[in-house]
């Protein structure tokens, strides 16, 4: 039996994934970082983008978040999502909406502030297109 | 005695002021329902985060967080959450009288005091009895989203990481039961479950990515919005509770008016009756 670690991914409004995987990855802020069991502590500040649990029979869970927190004990490793849903359930027209009005607002706007939160909201939605991109190719498989 | 005519539309208004309380109590009841899932949902996020931060504070870090500093309090703020809308018993009044009882000690002592005000009561209230309101949030709803409340918590923290407060208190309701809810003030800052313990042998420390201090900094900024997103959403619950039984008592208390008129103009009845059939009577008499 492969050494798993325990995972919970749990949002402010409520608990989205609890379960057990030989691989967690995460998007940390400084570039993806695959976790593996007995991992020594850490303690990340996450992007958004996709979360993937890998569990012990190869099932790969995605799981979006925009920004969180990774906490990584040997044994447990803990998400703390800013806002988290399953990628399954993201809608594309509004990731797609969303990442056009991000556009709009980049190229309109120089105000340093608004340039910042439009470059956010930006990663975002091609962070959920992404995701979104990746479920459909694995659903025609 | 009064005219059948004037008690009949008394009993009708009656009724009608029953028909609303009963229909408020029952979309209470199920409010709370909801409010309590929403109370527990929330729950996995805020023993997470506190195993984080009690992880933290273990942790040999070389930076000391000013959450975990304690200092002399000169200056004092609370975090009041309340409801937005009345009807709902003494759930805000008794929460006012425990903390303006404690801004009395405060101020008593020459400490100033800023408020910030979660809910159109607090607002209300804190601005009628002179208060110094820093930051202010109302509307959230019935479910609110953790991140509206963000705005007018940072306000309090900065303050706090500027020196500006020593002490950071929140002020909510706690769901007991249906029937009772029980006014609380928990001390948010510093933060005292964490303070370190260096007798115990653990060397040991995070990697941190980026570094500590930002890190540790919102690790700590999210847990004090947890345990205020806590606190709103309990005071949810206990708003509908509260609601639930003000509106039930309001409207057995209608029902009971409703027999006492009915028994007056049953009565009143009678006697106009009985009047009648004493008149025709005294008239055949005399003819």
């Amino acid at each position: 039996m492969a050494m798993t670690t325990h995972i919970d991914v749990v949002s402010a409004e409520s608990e989205i994934f609890s379960g057990s995987a030989i691989m967690v990855y995460a998007p940390a802020e400084m570039g993806e970082v695959g976790i593996a069991p007995r991992h020594a502590p850490m303690l990340a500040r996450l992007k958004p983008g996709e979360v993937r649990v890998v569990a012990q029979d190869g099932e790969e869970q995605r799981i979006y978040v925009s920004g969180g927190i990774l906490e990584v004990q040997p044994h447990v490793v803990t998400i703390l999502a800013d806002v988290a849903t399953r990628a399954a359930d993201l809608d594309e027209a509004a990731a797609l909406e969303a990442r056009e009005r991000a556009e709009k607002s980049m190229h309109d706007k120089t105000d340093a502030v608004d340039y910042a939160k439009a470059q956010k909201e930006f990663a975002e939605a091609a962070a959920q297109l992404r995701s979104i991109e990746a479920l459909r190719k694995r659903a025609k498989r | 005695m009064a005219n059948e005519k004037e008690i009949r539309t008394k009993i009708k208004s009656v009724q009608n002021t029953q028909k609303i309380t009963s229909a408020m109590e029952m979309v209470a009841a199920s409010k709370m329902r909801k409010a309590q899932d929403r109370m527990r949902a929330a729950r996995p996020y805020a023993e997470k985060i506190r195993n984080v931060a009690s992880h933290i504070a273990y942790a040999r870090s070389e930076y000391r967080h000013p959450f975990l500093k304690e200092r002399e309090a000169r200056h004092v703020g609370y975090i009041v959450v309340t409801s937005d809308r009345g009807l709902c018993g003494g759930l805000n009044v008794n929460l006012f009288k425990k903390t303006v009882n404690e801004l009395n000690e405060w101020s008593d002592m020459g400490v100033g005091i800023d408020i910030c005000a979660i809910g159109k009561k607090g607002i209300g209230f804190f601005a009628s009895i002179g208060s110094n309101v820093v930051s202010q949030q109302s509307g959230l709803g019935d479910a609110p989203a953790a991140h509206e409340l963000i705005g007018s918590i940072k306000i309090m923290l900065d303050a706090y990481k500027e020196g500006r407060l020593d002490r950071l208190f929140l002020v909510y309701n706690t769901f007991v039961n249906s029937m009772t809810q029980e006014p609380n003030i928990e001390t948010l800052l510093p933060l005292h479950a964490f303070e370190r313990d260096d007798s115990l042998d653990k060397h040991w420390d995070y990697i941190y990515e980026p570094e500590a201090a930002s890190m540790l900094d919102q690790v700590f900024m999210r847990y004090i919005e947890s345990l205020v997103y806590q606190g709103l959403v309990e005071n949810i619950a206990c708003e509908m509770s509260a609601r639930m039984v003000a509106m039930k008592s309001a409207t057995d208390n209608a029902g009971e008016l409703i027999n006492e008129l009915q028994l007056v103009y049953n009565k009143a009845r009678q006697a106009s009756i009985t009047q009648e059939i004493s008149e025709i009577v005294g008239g055949a008499a005399a003819v």
